[in-house]
């Protein structure tokens, strides 16, 4: 196992905190977007882009490059912050977000922006197209592996289910797929809205390999990585412990920044909280 | 033209909650987006009688099947990308089928969506819709008609589809006229070109014949917010009357109320038509009025085809 030195952490730490200030901005700027859901993934993303996934931002569709497909399309400002900080595009461009002609559309789409395999945005259906990357990278003798980040909400469409099945039948040990367990969707608490628990126990039944994490702790999302690698035959399903809109004091926990953009007042508090310097 | 401007949603939500107090047998289905729906407004008053069934659009639609055939006036909604393609074979198979009585009203049709882009947004919702047997689909023009769409729906017998928009609807509708199944309504006399709009371009039908007037042409404007019966009557009489018909929806041309029309025409009475709607194309991110002008969903296009068919006539 990797001993991952704290500067090597520390620095993961501080460009996550740069994708929620960019999050922050970008959504402030389009009037609209999803900060909450975009903020408990920015951990998991920050170590997906600038530490664990082989990808090559100025050749995005080297064959080799490990996938990401972000199932739960709507935290597409993070997802942008970290494609852009990675250098597929310019970071200028992350304020186009939503715009009309902007490339930065509502959802991740494929055929806009490089970086981006999949388009999204229609929840429960980013699993089953990261294992048919899966499937079709074990037909060409690939060795990259499929990255995949899925909402809690998201957990209760049928078609995740279907893909489990899919994963654990094929045995795809290429797959290392995130679970962003902030525990709310749009109408409440999911326990309250459709419950899920128990989770984990539903995953390993379903013949995946499981590891429960703390999603804001970069070591423990680096280490769940590293292990998913070294099992064989069986996914990986990271069941990350999260707080939706993590890290701005007014967002966290609240069920009205899931779709909501921030208004001056409250991105300037953001901002702040974020140790941004305005 | 100067339009008042109100909320389709809210109307839903209102007419839900007025069922709610006069009908035990009405049960509300929603898939996380209640608040958007508005279906949180009868949630509030009626939770007994409201079911949240999560991101499971699927299920919702089996599930409003099963309380259906146990003799329930089920009213399903979410956003109409999720409400209908999503979930369309379990709509075919446990729905329309068994001809069961369930109501499936959708708001956030068509590209009006705005930034949320096109996996958001539907211009197939209609089609996928209309061409179930057994359904009944509406396409209110505006909040008042939507209120009233809401009631008739409950009152009939059997599947029906209502397509709401995000934004609010210029009301457009006239107050003292009720909705029927079937049957559109003249908001405009005219003798030369006939144009036919369902939902937000009912109102740019009308602003297009006030510039038409100005142009001394003389444009018949009819609301057909019951695309599924068409009212093939009004449709007829457009056709004695001017002999030149535009329809406009926020739709894909291909397969919505232009559609409908068209097939009508071509059976019956072919006469110059043309369809103006989204081109066959998916949207993407913007604002609502601007997607509409990029997309052509605009007077200036109404217009256009007015005098495009007039002159084929
Ligand atoms: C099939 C489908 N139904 C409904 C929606 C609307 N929607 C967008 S986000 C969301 C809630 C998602 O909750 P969750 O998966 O927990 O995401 P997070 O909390 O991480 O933002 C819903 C219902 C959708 N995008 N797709
Ligand atoms: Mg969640």
């Amino acid at each position: 196992m990797v001993a991952y030195p704290d500067d090597v952490i520390a620095e993961l730490e501080r460009r996550a905190n740069l994708i929620r200030r960019h999050v922050i901005r970008m959504t402030r700027a389009a009037g609209s977007g999803h900060p909450g859901g975009s903020l408990s993934s920015t951990d998991i993303l920050s170590a997906l882009f600038f530490k664990v996934m082989h990808h090559r931002p100025t050749d995005p569709t080297w064959e080799d490059r490990d996938r990401f497909v972000l199932s739960k399309g709507h935290a597409a400002p993070a997802y942008y912050a970290a494609l852009a900080e990675s250098g597929y595009f310019p970071v200028e461009e992350l304020l186009t977000l939503r715009k009309l002609g902007s490339r930065l559309q509502g959802h991740p789409s494929r055929n806009k922006l490089p970086g981006i395999e999949m388009s999204t945005g229609s929840l429960g259906q980013g699993l089953s197209t990261a294992l048919g990357m899966a499937l079709a990278a074990r037909l060409d003798r690939k060795a990259h592996r499929i990255y995949c980040l899925c909402g809690d909400g998201e957990q209760q469409s049928g078609q995740i289910w279907e893909a489990a099945m899919l994963g654990a039948h094929y045995e795809l040990d290429n797959v290392t797929a995130f679970l962003d367990r902030n525990k709310l969707q749009i109408d409440g608490p999911t326990e309250k809205i459709m419950s899920l628990e128990p989770l984990t126990d539903k995953w390993r039944a379903f013949g995946w390999n499981v590891i429960e994490i703390d999603g804001h702790n970069m070591r423990e999302i680096l280490e769940a990585c590293d292990k998913a690698k070294e099992v064989r035959n069986r996914p990986t399903m990271v069941l990350a412990h999260t707080v939706k809109g993590k890290g701005v004091s007014f967002m966290e926990n609240a069920l009205s920044f899931h779709g909501k953009a921030p208004n001056d007042e409250e991105t300037k508090k953001a901002l702040r909280e974020l140790g941004e310097d305005i | 033209m100067r339009f008042q401007y109100a909320s389709q949603r809210k109307e839903y939500g209102r007419a839900l909650v007025d069922l709610g107090k006069s009908r035990k047998d009405v049960v509300v289905l929603d898939a996380d987006l209640s608040s958007s729906t508005r279906t949180a407004d009868f949630a509030k008053e009626f939770p007994e009688h409201f079911f949240n069934c999560g991101i499971a659009e699927q299920n919702m639609m089996g599930v409003a099947a099963g309380m259906a055939a146990s003799g329930k006036v089920v009213f399903a909604s979410s956003f109409a990308v999720f409400a209908t393609g999503r979930c369309w074979d379990q709509i075919r198979q446990s729905i329309a089928y068994p001809k069961l009585n369930v109501k499936i009203c959708a708001t956030h049709a068509g590209i009006t969506v705005g930034g949320d882009g096109a996996s958001h947004q539907t211009g197939e919702d209609v089609a996928l819709m209309r061409t179930l047997p057994n359904f009944t689909v509406g396409v209110p023009a505006d909040a008042p008609e939507t209120y009233k769409m809401t009631r008739a729906f409950a009152e009939w017998n059997g599947p029906c589809y209502m397509r709401m928009g995000r934004l609010d609807f210029p009301t457009v509708s006239d107050p003292d006229e009720g909705f029927k199944i079937g049957r559109g309504s003249v908001l405009r006399n005219g003798e030369d070109v006939s144009l036919i709009g369902c939902g937000i371009m009912v109102s740019r039908c009308l602003e297009a014949a006030e510039a038409l007037e100005r142009r001394n042409i003389s444009a018949q404007v009819i609301n057909m917010s019951s695309i599924k019966p068409l009212d093939d009557a009004l449709v007829a009489g457009a056709v004695k009357r001017t002999g030149a018909i535009v329809t406009a929806e926020e739709h894909n041309v291909v397969s919505g109320l232009g559609a409908a029309v068209a097939t009508y025409l071509v059976e019956h009475d072919p006469v110059p038509m043309r369809r103006v709607g989204i081109m066959d194309t998916f949207g993407e991110s913007g604002e609502g009025e601007e997607l509409m002008r990029k997309y052509g969903l605009t007077a200036e296009k109404v217009v256009e085809a007015a005098e495009e068919v007039m002159r084929r006539r």
